[in-house]
């Protein structure tokens, strides 16, 4: 019983070392090979990875903004400290919620885009004909979405920063009664560049595990239309579940 | 007899304890076509794997040009890979490029041609397969034959010394399955090109072939022109030949031998 139940737990730290190991051995090819990245179709990836994802994502950090100040704006004036919410919100905005809600909206939207599109290359032989076609499928597929994700993340973050705290104006405005100096003034006093900046590097952190484990999923996935759909389900738990735990020690990093 | 332009010796191919390919020799000398037949299963799509990089052998080795290339690395075997073109069972072309796309794709990533060379050489390859003026079509407007056909376009491109064929008949039409098999005959004979043909579809092979090695059961049982082929004595290959299922005492004859 005892040896049962040994021997499966060892196969499972075997299964994931092993994992962990190929995961790591993507992202290093990729970087080596991060010279010969086809800027056009790097262009095309930041568009359709990076623009495109911009709505949704603004959406999403809108009413994060806004719920946020619903629940603090009211309280702090209660306790006098009205001149504390701007501050706050664009702080805790820059610092976890725009970035850690951007990566999470992304690996949902991007993260399975990519393992699904990869995944279908995979399962219709598209990825052998481009190993013999002498394409590297790392430097040819890898390598766009990689730095795509990377860059662009930051650029979704500025924006969601903007469109975060104008949710958190909007609501202590017009629901708490905070006027526009006052919210405008803490956000001037209490939060520094440093802060967005911060959130910026996470971000970028955030789109290299997206990029990595989408299209390590993708490149991995089990022939047939299941095996595309389990690449892709797994794609995007796997991404969100690493963004939470980077998420930890970038903060510690960042800002301790 | 020239050395042959690839030599495989005692390939074995194993996925856990499964024996895909059982130490299987071959040779294909340059300019032939050689055909490997078997029914479904028997690892033809295998070998064709081995050859082309795609799946390293269990053991044994794989001489291609003179060079062992087993513990070839993948920048080596892209080296060989651009003298190679591949025609896939089911096409794989990539279906986010367009045709004329598809069939560029090595040209603008191997060669400093122009882009008006690279476009009349699309052209005139389309042309050769017959399906001139497609360029701007997308794989997903096509239909499976001139899928298979733009496939041929794509591998020939690069004006390769071998080219591999994984059932580049099936699943077409009578009328289409004489078209390729014409096209790789005269593929062969006006670009002199190596050709290793895998694939189930007799008449196709009896029409492209020069010589056939016969897979069963991970074994080769037979190799010999067409000739000899048809006339082999061994009930395997008469059997699969003819399309009868093979008696209880033939297995076992064919497995003694």
């Amino acid at each position: 019983m005892l040896k049962d139940i040994c021997a499966s737990l060892g196969k499972r730290i075997l299964f994931y070392c092993d994992y962990t190991g190929r995961m790591t051995l993507l992202f290093l090819a990729t970087v080596r090979k991060l010279k010969e990245a086809d800027v056009k179709e790097t262009l095309r990836q930041m568009a359709l990875l990076g623009a495109d994802s911009l709505p949704i994502v603004l959406m999403t950090i809108l009413c994060t903004g806004m719920v946020f100040s619903v629940q603090t704006a009211k309280e702090f004036v209660r306790f006098g400290a009205a001149s504390s919410v701007g501050g706050i919100v664009a702080i805790a905005m820059a610092r976890e919620l725009v970035p850690v809600l951007t990566g999470v909206v992304v690996a949902g939207r991007i993260g399975a885009a990519i393992a699904a599109e990869i995944g279908t290359m995979k399962v219709t032989e598209q990825i052998d004909a481009l190993k013999v076609m002498a394409a590297n499928p790392v430097s040819y597929l890898v390598v766009p979405r990689f730095i795509a994700i990377v860059l662009m993340m930051p650029v979704l973050i500025i924006f969601a920063n903007m469109i975060g705290n104008i949710g958190g104006w909007l609501v202590a405005h017009y629901y708490a009664g905070i006027s526009t100096f006052t919210y405008e003034n803490s956000i001037r006093t209490l939060a520094e560049t440093y802060d967005m900046v911060g959130g910026m590097i996470k971000g970028s952190f955030f789109g290299a595990i997206i990029a990595i484990v989408g299209c390590h999923k993708g490149l991995n996935a089990p022939n047939g239309a299941e095996g595309v759909g389990l690449a892709t389900t797994e794609s995007v738990v796997l991404s969100i579940i690493l963004i939470f735990i980077t998420n930890y020690f970038l903060s510690v990093i960042l800002y301790v | 007899m020239a050395e042959p332009l690839i030599k495989v010796r005692k390939l074995k191919i194993a996925f856990g304890d499964k024996v895909v390919l059982n130490e299987i020799d071959f040779d294909i000398y340059e300019g032939e076509t050689l055909a490997v037949i078997g029914p479904s299963g028997t690892g033809k799509s295998t070998v064709m794997k081995v050859l082309t990089g795609l799946l390293p052998p269990t053991s044994g080795s794989v001489l291609i040009g003179g060079h062992e290339t087993n513990g070839y690395t993948e920048d080596e075997w892209d080296r060989l890979r651009i003298h190679m073109g591949v025609v896939f069972q089911y096409s794989a072309l990539f279906d986010f490029l367009s045709v004329g796309e598809n069939v560029a794709f090595g040209l603008r990533r191997h060669t400093n041609m122009q882009e008006d060379a690279i476009r009349s050489k699309v052209s005139e390859l389309l042309e050769l397969v017959g399906l001139p003026g497609t360029e701007n079509m997308l794989p997903s407007e096509l239909s499976g034959g001139m899928k298979k056909r733009v496939g041929l376009a794509r591998a020939l491109a690069m004006q390769p010394k071998i080219v591999f064929y994984d059932e580049p008949t099936s699943g077409l039409d009578p009328v289409m399955t004489m078209t390729i098999s014409r096209l790789i005959r005269k593929t062969q004979q006006q670009l002199g090109v190596t050709s290793l043909l895998v694939t189930h579809d007799m008449e196709s092979v009896f029409y492209t072939a020069d010589r056939i090695a016969m897979l069963h059961e991970g074994k080769i049982v037979a190799t010999g022109t067409v000739e000899e082929i048809k006339n082999s004595s061994n009930p395997v290959v008469q059997a699969f030949i003819n399309g009868q299922e093979l008696k209880k005492e033939e297995k076992q004859w064919a497995a003694v031998k």
